[in-house]
């Protein structure tokens, strides 16, 4: 049985939710165990905002996410916050248009996505988020345009279908990167 | 698998609400239950049914109590310090044998507290809601889908024994995704000849009230009434057990509580340790059954809350103090980690818990 517990982790706008959000979904159509939790309250608005997934074969347990193997760290502070928490051989994925620092863990694989800048400059500045989700698919568990598709039309609304298009362009530039 | 989706807890709850033929809501926003009256406020208006933001928690159960009284469908939900001032609507409520459907999404307390989740109004809905003799159904979920199966049963039983029933679920409950099914088949409402529909001039009128001047017929109300939770005690009780069959240590938790629980029971079944899980999901009636029978095999049982422990003195009754049973728990809006309650299991397994 395999079960990944991610912790994505940014400023609230940055559309950590919604990444989260498909992530789990992806874990739906693929017929697994998933669970989202978001952290709520005042943290939200200013500071760091945060969610659990959990993708498993078996049903999930706590749905709180204390030692991820996946972190998704989209500013300074989460990755401050979280970076000690990362299960060894974990995987931290960064966004390095935002944060300088390099990862100081030498027991995890790190990946340095400059997002925010490969969205402004395709001209998609609010979809950093969903590339570094494809980067995360193209690392894990491989990029399936299929499940990958399908999960986009469950969390993107029929009124919003026209961003389809755009977020599935935004996790190819993801993952070739 | 394919007819799921993902729906936080709150949603998940006002969607089985409105399948359940309710088209009556009654709230006032409070963190972290707001999704609830959000959604209400979204789909009541599309259906033909009412949803009302209430210039406070008191009016709002004060609603209920109206709507109740016509047969109908109702719920309200707030979050502990809500709940408290619904109190004296709740007790209203059971003085008039009124059916409606209360969800408490439990945050950190007392007083104004915290907005992060918490179990500890177990006191509060089991034992003590307001003033008087009387008792709520209430459901504790741990899932997504049984925050939507509780809703769907909380109407159901309210209409059966004409009584309030509560779901009593928590932040992370509240706010959590997971996938979830709302296929429900639905039966018919049951006949309610005692509700004030207007006589058309073909009956006498019905009455709702709950002031008795006279003593004896005041007494006689409650006497029926707990002939009623007598019924419930022993056709209600609903609980889960989770790998007792061989358990020599007993976990017991509700909720979020039970979840966590569970991972560090299957990390304690690694480890060679024989522990099981009994999670009631009544709460009231709470299931005295699984605890005297694991009285007989087990050596401890450890009550995992989110509370300074409050379920515990109902599992002491349930076990008859045959076993120690001792408390493992963080309060203010902190959850017990999996590696807590394994820790608790394994000082069980070695010689018991202070």
């Amino acid at each position: 049985m395999s079960t990944s517990q991610m912790l994505i982790a940014g400023f609230g706008g940055q559309g950590i939710l919604f990444a989260g959000k498909f992530l789990a979904y992806k874990g739906l159509v693929e017929e697994k165990e998933v669970s989202w939790l978001p952290s709520y309250g005042p943290e939200m608005r200013g500071g760091t905002a945060s969610c659990s997934v959990i993708i498993s074969d078996e049903p999930v347990g706590s749905p709180i996410v204390s030692t991820p193997d996946v972190l998704v760290a989209m500013n300074l502070p989460s990755l401050d916050k979280y970076e000690a928490t990362v299960a060894p051989g974990g995987k931290i994925f960064v966004d390095s248009t935002l944060i300088e620092r390099k990862v100081n863990r030498t027991d995890v694989e790190v990946y340095y996505i400059p997002a925010t800048k490969l969205a402004s400059d395709n001209n998609m500045p609010t979809l950093a988020n969903m590339i570094i989700a494809g980067k995360i698919l193209s690392v894990t568990d491989g990029f399936s345009e299929d499940s990958v598709n399908a999960a986009l039309k469950k969390v993107i609304s029929a009124k919003r279908a026209d961003m389809l298009e755009t977020n599935l362009k935004a996790m190819q530039i993801g993952a070739e990167n | 698998m394919s007819d799921k989706v993902l729906m936080k807890g709150n949603e998940a709850i006002a969607e089985a609400a409105i399948i359940a033929g309710c088209r009556h809501y009654f709230g006032y926003p409070i963190t972290p239950q707001t999704e609830i009256a959000a959604y209400m406020a979204k789909r009541m208006p599309k259906i033909g049914g009412t949803f009302l933001q209430a210039e406070s928690e008191i009016a709002a159960i004060n609603m209920v109590y109206g709507v109740a009284s016509t047969g109908k469908r109702v719920m309200t939900s707030s979050s502990s310090p809500g709940i408290s001032l619904k109190g004296e609507g709740l007790s209203y409520l059971a003085g008039a044998d009124l059916p409606s459907l209360v969800i408490n999404v439990q945050r950190g307390g007392p007083g104004l507290g915290g907005i992060q989740p918490s179990q500890s109004d177990y006191f509060q809905a089991t034992k003590g809601a307001a003033h008087g003799d009387f008792r709520m159904i209430v459901l504790a979920p741990s899932s997504v889908q049984e925050m939507a199966d509780m809703t769907v049963k909380g109407f159901e039983l309210a209409d059966k024994y004409r009584m309030t029933a509560m779901v009593l679920a928590d932040g992370t409950m509240g706010q959590m995704m997971e996938p979830v099914s709302l296929d429900y088949k639905i039966g018919e409402p049951i006949e309610k000849p005692w509700a004030t529909t207007g006589t058309k001039m073909e009956r006498p009128h019905n009455i709702v009230n709950s002031l008795f001047l006279e003593p004896d017929e005041l007494e006689k109300s409650n006497f029926a009434r707990y002939d009623r939770y007598k019924t419930i005690e022993e056709n209600e009780c609903m609980y889960e057990e989770y790998m007792m069959d061989d358990a020599e240590i007993c976990v017991t938790a509700f909720g979020i509580a039970a979840r966590v629980s569970k991972n560090a029971i299957n990390e304690a079944r690694k480890q060679g340790i024989k522990v099981g899980l009994i999670r009631p999901i009544t709460l009231w009636p709470f299931p005295k059954a699984p605890y005297i029978k694991a009285t007989e095999k087990v050596k401890e049982i450890i009550s995992v809350e989110l509370s300074m422990g409050q379920m515990i003195e109902d599992v002491r009754l349930a076990s008859e103090c045959k076993v120690p049973v001792s408390l493992c728990n963080r309060v203010g809006g902190m959850i017990p980690s999996p590696e807590q309650v394994l820790d608790a299991i394994k000082n069980a397994a070695k010689g018991g818990n202070k």
